[in-house]
């Protein structure tokens, strides 16, 4: 049965609370998957194809979707990459696969993001099941951290026979696609359904169970064949401002994990809301804010919009959701007693290019006011796990940039049996779901090819003819 | 997975999915290539007398956006070397033992010639012959290909002089250019054929150019005739097979037929296998998207065969010839009347005025206060007692299941034409016709 046109509400407060928090974007009908999927022109060679990290063969699983052979679709989108439907809501498909298509320059780009999550959702609906986990090879691989990267190494190592077990400290598995992506991207049930679907490969999830503090790292090393770090990055660093611990500051990631997990009536928000920086993190904090119902969001941020780490699209949506943007201001001190009252800060000029290559800002004198808030959210970035790697650099693994160290071809660490991947080695590009889930494939296959031999390593990338 | 594997009157091939014998199957760097991707079999590019080709040898159509729904061509056959083209087949034989490799053979009308290309052939380990009795331009006017298929006699009395020196399976492939194609496929059977092949191109002209007065597809200014083939004439191959499968010499024969014309997905190609295909044949949708396009034709019939439970296509070969009928034994008692569902309708009101201007009348656009808005759009709305239930307002809705035929009972007598003339032969004229309507209570505005 096909599903039909529904009318949608674009006006946040013209929502519910809980309509506030379901998907942005509805799901494609079946006919709108059809006739978005029939204007692909189906290039060969395609650039899409190679804009994706993972590979996905996006010109044939939008091909099927076409023909009415939607299973086979998720089949071939799922074969190169196992969080597809994921994927397929939290890429920035402006900045990958549909920016990359040929329809750019001639009309508009095909929505392979949301084609992708029609023919995934399709699967997830009915049950499918493509892969199997692979006869036992006899070796032993142990996963840390359950996030895209851990996941997709996990998985890919059980479809070739390994015996896998992943530790994550969290009560829940998913890492940052259960619990840091915003609901309205990505309800918490499709990361936990890749999680199910990871597990069903024969994979050992060990929740509430931290390394280096539950076991030790040398502990893993001794007793399995390899070891895949996938911890990700740490809670939000301290601003190292006065006032900083005064409560109504709160830690952006804690508050989008608030509303992956609890009842959104339960949430405490401000009704005059500063948010400090202007990533992802940041963007999601302002927005989920104002959806939950504060009446000011101001994004506060140091720099200008030119050097903001938000893609373009996000900061289009963040403005459409009304929130407004202070650039060039640099929070310098919390006010208030008992709760916050204000944010001083004090507003900043661009000066000469710094070690990151963009211009410095540069206090300017008497410049200083205070933005009245009763809430400020910081999401200044992620701290690295130092203690962690302390207990690598013993192993004699090496950092860059205080992220691990990799061999771009295959993920490994210095130490032969130590591979990483995922946000944790992410010195140098996007920290990105879909490359975390690139790393967990590529580490798979090197440790299938140092432990199993050359023979069984390649796994399929493109679409494979049966 | 299901078992895909087919045994076309003794060639076997791993599915049902094979070249037809045009421009992708001309080489053996191209069969040996497509093979490697998936296809089961490929019919060579037809081989034979020689030729001289011309440029711009295509035209097509393209609708509303989108390209190439039909392609017409004024392409002859092979203009390779004979030898080269028989070497060639041979070596993609022996790389591919497991594939059907199926000659296409047309040279000119004398026993001499069709026998020695026929041992010719042989020698190179190919499966079988597909006679080329259709090529409808140039070939024709020299007394070859549509010239031999339009004539039966002829279609059968070359088709002896094959089966009598072929050793492998011989096809006949049959011209659409034709007025009942029954006749020549009774033709091939009569000539001791293996199997029949259908359809080869239809005649036609694409189109003429508003600017220059000239014709498409245009060489140096002049243009005529040439082949039509593609999605557009699906419905035409569709017909021409179930014409040919459900004729009872042929099935007496238990002939195998390949079929093609217009298959571009696994939905087309299983559309051919119910209605009496064996094997299926890919021209068109090869020259527009390559040979990968076998990838998805495989995993989607599988998938589908998969979910009903089918194992393998002898199961499904032919499942829906016994439903090919004709007008005259239709259930006339067969009622249904159109109904919109408001909750689904998007109100373009194009199912009103396709009623109005081309059917009988029988929508109304009425204030339902569906919603319950202000300055709600009227619906359109059947008037059930008046349709006469034609199906004309459901195909032109946009949306799906949006306006079902919903069958219903009037006490109409359940009675065929056939039945009706039998008993009732003076319904032939319009007294008693009106007549016996008021008593079958069939009421026509
Ligand atoms: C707010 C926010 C929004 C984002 N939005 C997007 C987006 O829209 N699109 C996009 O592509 N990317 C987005 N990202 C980035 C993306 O989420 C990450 O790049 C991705 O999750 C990295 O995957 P990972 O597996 O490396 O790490 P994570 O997802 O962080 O997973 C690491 C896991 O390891 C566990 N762990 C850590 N230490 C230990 C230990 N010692 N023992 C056991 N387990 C441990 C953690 O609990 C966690 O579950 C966003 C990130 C944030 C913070
Ligand atoms: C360019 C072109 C060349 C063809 N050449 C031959 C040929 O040499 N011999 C032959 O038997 N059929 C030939 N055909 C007909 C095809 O084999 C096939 O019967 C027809 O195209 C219908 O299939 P389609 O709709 O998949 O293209 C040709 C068709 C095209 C389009
Ligand atoms: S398809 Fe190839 S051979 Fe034909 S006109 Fe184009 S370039 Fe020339």
């Amino acid at each position: 049965m096909a599903e039909h046109y529904k009318p949608v509400k674009y006006k946040a407060w013209e929502m519910t609370l809980k309509e506030r928090f379901q998907e942005f974007y509805p799901p494609l009908s079946e006919r709108e998957a059809i006739t978005e999927a029939n204007r692909c022109l189906y290039c060969y060679d395609a650039p899409c194809l190679t804009a994706c990290p993972t590979h996905i063969d996006i010109p044939t699983f939008i091909k099927k979707i076409a023909t009415g052979n939607v299973k086979g679709s998720a089949k071939t989108i799922l074969e190169s990459n196992l969080m597809g439907a994921t994927c397929a809501r939290v890429c920035p498909v402006q900045e990958l696969c549909e920016g990359a298509c040929v329809l750019n320059d001639e009309h508009k780009p095909i929505a392979i993001g949301r084609l992708q999550r029609y023919a995934t959702d399709y699967a997830i609906q009915r049950d499918f099941k493509f892969f199997k986990k692979g006869k036992p090879n006899g070796k032993k691989v142990a996963v840390i951290g359950a996030g895209p990267a851990g996941l997709s190494c996990a998985g890919e190592l059980a479809k070739q026979g390994f015996d896998v077990t992943c530790y994550e400290k969290k009560p829940l598995a998913g890492g940052l696609d259960t619990y840091g992506i915003v609901v309205f991207r990505e309800p918490i049930e499709v990361s936990l359904r890749e999680v199910k679907m990871i597990e069903d490969l024969g994979v050992n999830i060990k929740t509430n169970v931290e390394i280096g503090k539950d076991i030790k790292l040398e502990e893993l090393v001794d007793q399995y064949d390899a070891v895949f770090i996938s911890i990700g990055l740490g809670a939000v660093p301290q601003m190292e401002i006065p006032g900083e611990n005064i409560p109504g500051v709160l830690d952006g990631l804690e508050f989008i994990e608030e509303t992956k997990t609890m009842p959104l009536d339960q949430i405490k928000f401000g009704k005059r809301v500063a948010v400090i920086g202007a990533g992802n993190t940041a963007i999601d904090a302002a927005t989920i804010s104002r959806r939950l119902g504060a009446e000011r969001v101001m994004m506060v941020y140091r720099r200008s919009e030119a050097e903001m780490p938000a893609y373009h699209f996000e900061y289009e949506f963040a403005l459409g959701e009304g929130v407004s943007f202070m650039f060039l201001t640099q929070p310098i001190a919390v006010i208030g007693d008992k709760q916050v009252e204000g944010l001083k800060c004090v507003r900043m000029d661009l000066g000469e290019p710094d070690a990151s290559g963009r211009r410095a800002p540069v206090p300017i004198p008497n410049s200083e006011f205070v933005i009245d808030c009763d809430m400020v959210i910081k999401a200044i970035g992620q701290k690295k796990y130092t203690g962690f790697m302390d207990a690598l650099a013993k192993l004699g693994i090496g950092s860059v940039k205080g992220y691990i160290k990799i061999d771009l071809k295959t993920n490994r660490t210095d130490h032969p049996k130590i591979f990483a991947g995922g946000d944790c080695v992410r010195s140098q590009g996007e920290a990105s779901t879909v490359m975390a889930v690139q790393d967990g494939k590529i580490a798979a296959q090197a440790i299938t090819a140092q432990l199993v031999g050359e023979a069984a390593k390649k796994q399929p990338v493109s679409a494979s003819v049966r | 997975m299901a078992n895909l594997e087919i045994d076309f009157c003794g060639i076997k091939s791993p599915n049902p999915f094979w070249l037809a014998s045009a421009p992708p199957s001309n080489s053996a760097y191209q069969v040996q290539k497509a093979f490697e991707q998936g296809w089961g079999g490929a019919v060579w590019k037809t081989i034979g007398a020689p030729v001289l080709n011309v440029c711009n040898r295509y035209g097509t159509i393209d609708y509303k956006g989108s390209k190439i729904i039909g392609l017409n061509n004024v392409e002859l056959i092979s203009d390779r070397p004979l030898e080269v083209n028989l070497k060639e087949i041979a070596e993609t034989k022996r790389n591919f033992p497991n594939h059907a490799v199926i000659a296409s053979v047309m040279v000119e009308s004398t026993k001499q010639a069709w026998q020695d290309i026929v041992k010719r052939v042989e020698e190179t380990g190919a499966d079988g012959f597909e006679l080329n009795f259709g090529c409808p331009h140039g070939m024709s006017e020299r007394g070859m290909g549509a010239a031999m298929g339009q004539v039966p006699e002829y279609t059968c009395m070359v088709t002896e002089w094959v089966m009598d020196v072929a050793t492998k399976p011989v096809i006949v492939k049959l011209t659409p250019n034709v007025t009942d194609i029954v006749q020549p496929a009774r033709a091939a059977v009569k000539g001791r054929a293996s199997a029949v092949s259908l359809i080869n191109t239809i005649n036609s002209i694409i189109g003429v150019d508003l600017d220059t007065f000239e014709i498409r597809p245009n060489v140096g200014g002049k243009g005529g005739h040439g082949g039509y083939a593609g999605p557009a004439v699906k419905p035409i191959a569709l017909h021409l097979l179930s014409a040919v499968a459900s004729d009872p010499e042929i099935q007496k024969a238990k002939m195998p037929i390949s079929g093609m014309g217009g298959v571009e997905t696994w939905r087309d190609a299983l559309e051919f296998i119910l209605l009496g295909a064996t094997s299926v044949q890919v021209c068109t949708a090869v020259m527009h998207y390559g040979f990968r396009i076998v990838e998805d034709m495989i995993d989607g019939l599988s998938n589908w065969m998969d979910e009903r439970g089918y194992t393998s296509i002898d199961q499904l070969i032919g499942k829906s010839v016994h439903r090919i009928s004709s007008f005259g034994d239709f259930d006339l008692g067969f009622q249904t009347v159109a109904r919109v569902d408001p909750a689904k309708c998007i109100q373009c009101n194009l199912c009103f005025i396709a009623c109005n201007d081309a059917a009988h009348q029988c929508i109304d656009m009425k204030d339902l206060k569906f919603k319950g808005e202000p300055n709600e759009r009227p619906y359109p709305v059947v008037r059930e007692e008046d349709c006469v239930g034609c199906d004309l307002c459901s195909t032109v809705c946009p949306v799906d299941d949006c306006i079902s035929m919903v069958e219903i009972n009037t006490g109409r007598p359940h009675i065929t034409w056939n039945e009706l003339v039998k008993t009732k032969p003076e319904v032939l004229e319009w007294d008693s016709m009106e007549e016996y309507r008021k008593h079958a209570k069939i009421h026509i505005h």
